[in-house]
């Protein structure tokens, strides 16, 4: 098992399914269907089985020897006279404890999300292979060093995307479609420039002792593999970090999403269907922190430490705006769009603290997010299958007719709030704890934790709303959850009232890789500063 | 005539085998047709033999780097040089393409009966390419050029079905003729200044003393002008849209490849050997400077593909929208000469190499659903997804591969363009093009959404096309993706192939 190819098997099954899934006439739907769960479970297993394998002690992010289950394999390699067209690209996989909480959160995800997609019907065969495909992409993102083959992975899930939301979404899909098509697109140009521009400024060093021009991103993170006139390199004094470095962050700001670039996750997540709305909140938004974890934090942690402020402010107007925006909706799905603005407004203020406490708390937060949100899209789904409304005002005393259905509901509200014994409130305790630690963000913390009070607010209201009070005669015959929705909604009610309990299961995980990157961060200025005089 | 010369004559008529090959299959065809007039079978069987017949010659010869038919001890008629073998290799890969693609065309098949006259002009532009992209003197030039635009009018309305087809072939004729007439304005004013026509001796002549004259200027742009009118570069597109509209389908397909490879072959040599200085040790070109070519040439590019995208936008026709997003790629192309670097231009050879394989494969879908459905108009294309699943999802790969996406191979093409503009420190020019690329999302997407997300108002006929133009949907579908994920021969042959002769 050692040699087993486990960070390949679990990115690129879900390939391998669609593949074998175009071969199957689309009139067997339940064979689509059950190989899709097939597929998905099988992600599940593996990711447990990384899990398993995975050293705690290992901390990764900017040391390409502590990197686990590596696959480094030449993929393209272009000599020959001078460097003209010289390119090389590593097919470069490997995880550490920033990536992992992640794929898990990745496999849980889509296997949940295939359960749901279960009552799709039309075009069975296109949706389910237009999933896996998206499962490949996510998964491919989480696990990529290398940054071309990340890029590759990061513009593979637009297309499937942009069907799923287009072809089984909702009365405004085409629209809420193409808005979010053409706003990652247009996020992903800027981080495939400076992804070239980065290439023509380092150099790594090959085994053979010669230097040559690399899209390795660990080679990227080592200060002393810059040029010495490359336009991103500290080295020149005329270097375009700063302008770089924000539109870097911007390419990955729109999709996770910040504001003022979130205007376009409202519109998909409400034409989407339930699904890929728990898959959008579940993964998708976390690629745009991961990528600033990623990418930003350790190739740019010069300029980082320069715009922290800034980040933290966007952090802090992400959580504040889009908690009022929720407070404001009366669509149920729109107000957990807008919640989820909010709390990744919590991760991006974790991450600006710098320390290992508030980077803890932004990736706990991104795992918990991902898992809450999905259970809330979910519970939306439960009650739009049914009553076909999503209007808030519609409902009324659901509690007596769906007792469990409000006992879940109550669950996933309470951990989105933050209520302690839940999930959501040990990563947000860290993000705050984190950031007030920092004196130049403290009073943005200060701020930022009235979104805690709007969260409580615009939640409960909405509980009551929906759930107590009189009950509408009209939803008299509403039944309780059924199986299929029970088996959705377990798992995730576990995971979250575990690591409520018990956060440290996640938290042991991630120890290292925070440590190393608040150590990175905090040696930022010595190393770069260094390297100018 | 001593035997010196003559043996030299000799030498040289071995060098332009290819296009020899060419000519012989021309005259073939026009016998072809004269005995067997009953029967056209064999007229598209004697033109692919023909053609493999001239790739075998060029592959053969691909590394030769010499002059032929030298006029006297420093420079020749012709160019022999991989830069311009890749391009015939290029136009003979098209023209093949464009002989199947005839064989399935209903429009070709049923409109017109003289099918002879068909394959001799198709031979006659082939000629005139083959030898645009090798001529080293201005008059060989402007005949070829010539050559091969009176070829292409008379191809663009060979239907004569519609009163479109009619309108193609005479605005071609209007836009064409004025645009060559200024060409050889430019070509007399050049010849006047320095008295000579070769393109090496012209390079010689203005190197010392520096010529500085504001005539020379006007002369180069003229030149351009001609040049630019065959590969579309905005402001001289505007006959573009309409021709690609109104020609036949494969003539449409064909104008869009090889032509303006040929058109692209001829600028850079012409830039490149008349107003080359030096190159230096990094493959940048320091030119004369005499015109400021790379500001000019960013500032066509810009406007050419910017222009092309915001007006494929509106486009509801299949073929305009193509025709739009011809011009918009030509301006990415300009691009890669814009940075004057031989990395640019392995950036160009490797785009074409791509932008042939997936514009072909768009036009060739578009034109099977036209065979069944009768229409270009995407309104027409609505549902057309679920009817025909296997072309539909080509077209969309070929559309994503145009839009620039991953893993496609068309954004191998774009990434190398964006390496080579980066590399030159060119950033704000790449962000343009870039943006560019986001615009052009909008009309590629459109046609997927008539495709899957739009539900026809009437009874979508479900077809599927025959076995053999599956085959070539399939040829053209699997290099487009395996080059998106594995791309090296591409670069390889692009790298071995940018030798010009003498620089």
């Amino acid at each position: 098992m050692q040699n087993f190819p486990i960070l390949s098997f679990i990115t690129f099954l879900p390939l391998l399914g669609m593949v074998i899934l175009l071969f199957i006439p689309k009139k067997n739907e339940l064979i689509i269907k059950s190989l899709t769960l097939v597929v998905t479970s099988l992600q599940v297993i593996a990711a447990i089985v990384i899990l398993h394998g995975y050293n705690y002690a290992l901390g990764g992010i900017n040391d390409p020897n502590s990197f686990q289950f590596i696959e480094k394999y030449r993929w393209i390699d272009i000599t020959g006279f001078s460097w003209i067209g010289r390119i090389k690209v590593d097919y470069f996989l490997g995880i550490d404890g920033i990536s992992v909480p992640l794929v898990l959160l990745t496999a849980i995800i889509s296997f949940i999300a295939t359960l749901s997609s279960w009552t799709i019907n039309k075009s069975v065969k296109g949706y389910f292979a237009m999933f896996l495909l998206l499962d490949t992409g996510m998964m491919g993102v989480f696990v990529a060093l290398d940054l071309f083959l990340f890029y590759i992975f990061w513009e593979l899930m637009l297309l499937p995307m942009y069907f799923l939301i287009g072809i089984w979404g909702g009365p405004r899909r085409e629209y809420a479609a193409i808005k979010f098509f053409l706003y990652t697109l247009f996020g992903s140009i800027f981080i495939l420039i400076v992804m070239i521009a980065l290439y023509f400024s380092t150099k790594e060093v090959l085994p053979d002792g010669s230097r040559v021009f690399t899209f390795n991103m660990l080679a990227m993170m080592n200060p002393q593999n810059y040029t010495a006139t490359g336009i991103l390199s500290p080295l020149n004094p005329n270097n375009l970090r700063l302008i770089a470095y924000i539109a870097l962050f911007v390419g990955f700001a729109i999709k996770i999403p910040m504001f003022p670039f979130h205007t376009w996750l409202p519109d998909a997540h409400v034409e989407a269907p339930t699904a890929i709305s728990v898959i959008l909140a579940g993964v998708l938004l976390k690629m745009g922190t991961y990528g600033i974890l990623r990418v930003c934090f350790p190739i740019f942690p010069d300029i980082t430490r320069e715009l922290v402020w800034y980040i933290a402010l966007f952090g802090m107007i992400n959580i504040i705006y889009g908690a009022l925006c929720a407070l404001a909706q009366k669509d149920f799905k729109k107000m957990i769009a807008y919640s989820s603005i909010s709390h990744m407004g919590l991760v991006l203020l974790g991450m600006a603290s710098l320390n290992a406490m508030g980077i803890t708390g932004a990736v706990f937060q991104m795992f918990n997010h991902g898992t809450i949100t999905a259970m809330l899209f979910l519970i939306v789904g439960v009650i739009y299958d049914r009553a076909h409304t999503r209007g808030l005002d519609d409902f009324g005393g659901l509690a007596t007719q769906m007792p469990i259905y409000a006992g879940f509901t109550t669950l996933a509200f309470f951990a989105a709030i933050g209520l302690p014994g839940l999930s959501g409130f040990v990563s947000e305790a860290f993000v705050f704890l984190g950031a007030f630690g920092f004196g130049n963000i403290r009073v943005l913390t200060v701020i930022s934790t009235l979104g805690i009070l709007l969260g409580a607010g615009y939640m409960l209201w909405a509980m009551q709303r929906v759930f107590l009070g009189g009950l509408k005669e009209k939803w008299a015959s509403l039944k309780d959850l059924t199986f299929r929705e029970y088996a959705m909604l377990v798992p995730l009610a576990v995971i979250v009232i575990f690591l409520g309990v018990y956060p440290s299961a996640m938290l042991n995980l991630m120890n290292s890789s925070v440590n190393a990157m608040a150590k990175l961060m905090a040696g930022a200025q010595t190393v770069y500063g260094s390297l100018l005089h | 005539m001593n035997t010196n010369s003559l043996n030299y004559l000799v030498n040289s008529l071995y060098l332009i085998k290819p296009e020899l090959a060419i000519s012989i299959t021309l005259v073939l065809l026009v016998l072809v047709d004269l005995i067997f007039i009953k029967n056209k079978k064999f007229l598209p069987y004697v033109s692919l033999a023909g053609l493999v017949v001239a790739g075998y010659f060029i592959i053969e010869q691909f590394s030769t780097n010499t002059f032929a038919f030298a006029t006297n001890n420093s420079a020749g008629m012709l160019i022999v040089d991989p830069f311009g073998n890749f391009f015939k290799l290029l136009i003979v890969f098209a023209s093949i393409a464009l002989v199947f693609f005839s064989l399935s065309s209903k429009e070709i098949k049923e409109s017109f009966e003289r099918h002879g006259e068909y394959y001799t002009l198709i031979f006659g532009m082939i000629l005139g390419m083959m030898i645009m992209v090798s001529a080293a003197d201005l008059i060989v030039i402007y005949v070829a050029l010539e050559l091969v635009s009176l070829s292409s009018y008379v191809l663009a309305g060979i239907t004569r079905q519609s009163l479109r087809n009619s309108e193609a072939s005479l605005k071609y004729v209007i836009y064409g003729g004025i645009s060559s007439g200024i060409m050889l304005f430019g070509i007399s004013i050049m010849y006047g200044i320095t008295g000579s026509t070769n393109l090496y001796e012209i390079n010689s002549l203005i190197q010392a003393p520096q010529i500085q004259s504001l005539t020379f200027v006007l002369a180069g742009i003229l030149i351009f002008v001609g040049i630019g009118y065959k590969i579309s570069a905005a402001p001289f597109h505007f006959w573009t849209p309409d021709v690609y509209e109104g020609a036949p389908l494969p003539i449409t397909a064909y104008l869009s490849i090889a032509s303006k490879a040929a058109g692209f072959a001829l600028l850079i040599r012409f830039i490149k050997i008349t107003f080359m200085q030096s190159v230096d040790a990094e493959g940048f070109w320091h030119l004369l400077g005499i015109i400021d070519w790379k500001t000019f040439i960013i500032i066509i590019s810009i406007l050419t593909m910017t222009l092309g995208n915001f007006a494929a936008l509106w486009q509801s026709n299949m073929k305009r929208l193509l025709a739009y997003s011809s011009i918009a790629h030509a301006g990415y192309l300009l691009l890669g000469l814009a940075v004057m670097s031989n990395e640019g231009i392995t950036a160009i050879l490797i785009y074409f190499i791509v932008y042939a394989l997936m514009n072909l494969g768009a036009f060739y879908v578009v034109m099977l659903i036209a065979n069944k459905i009768g229409s270009e108009e995407l309104d027409d294309y609505k549902g057309l997804g679920y009817s025909s699943p296997f072309l539909g999802a080509s077209l969309g790969i070929f559309l994503v591969s145009l839009t620039g996406l991953p893993p496609t191979a068309g954004f191998i093409g774009k990434l190398y363009i964006f390496i080579a503009l980066v590399d030159a420190k060119m950033i704000a020019v790449a962000v343009i093009a870039l943006l560019n690329t986001v615009v052009s999302l909008y009309y590629y997407i459109k046609v997927l959404k008539h495709l899957y997300l739009d539900k026809s108002q009437k009874e979508v006929p479900a077809f599927s096309a025959s076995l053999g133009s599956l085959v070539m949907v399939v040829a053209l579908v699997a290099p487009v993706l395996i080059f998106g994920v594995y791309f090296t021969p591409l670069v390889d042959l692009a790298k071995h192939s940018i030798t010009l002769l003498g620089f």
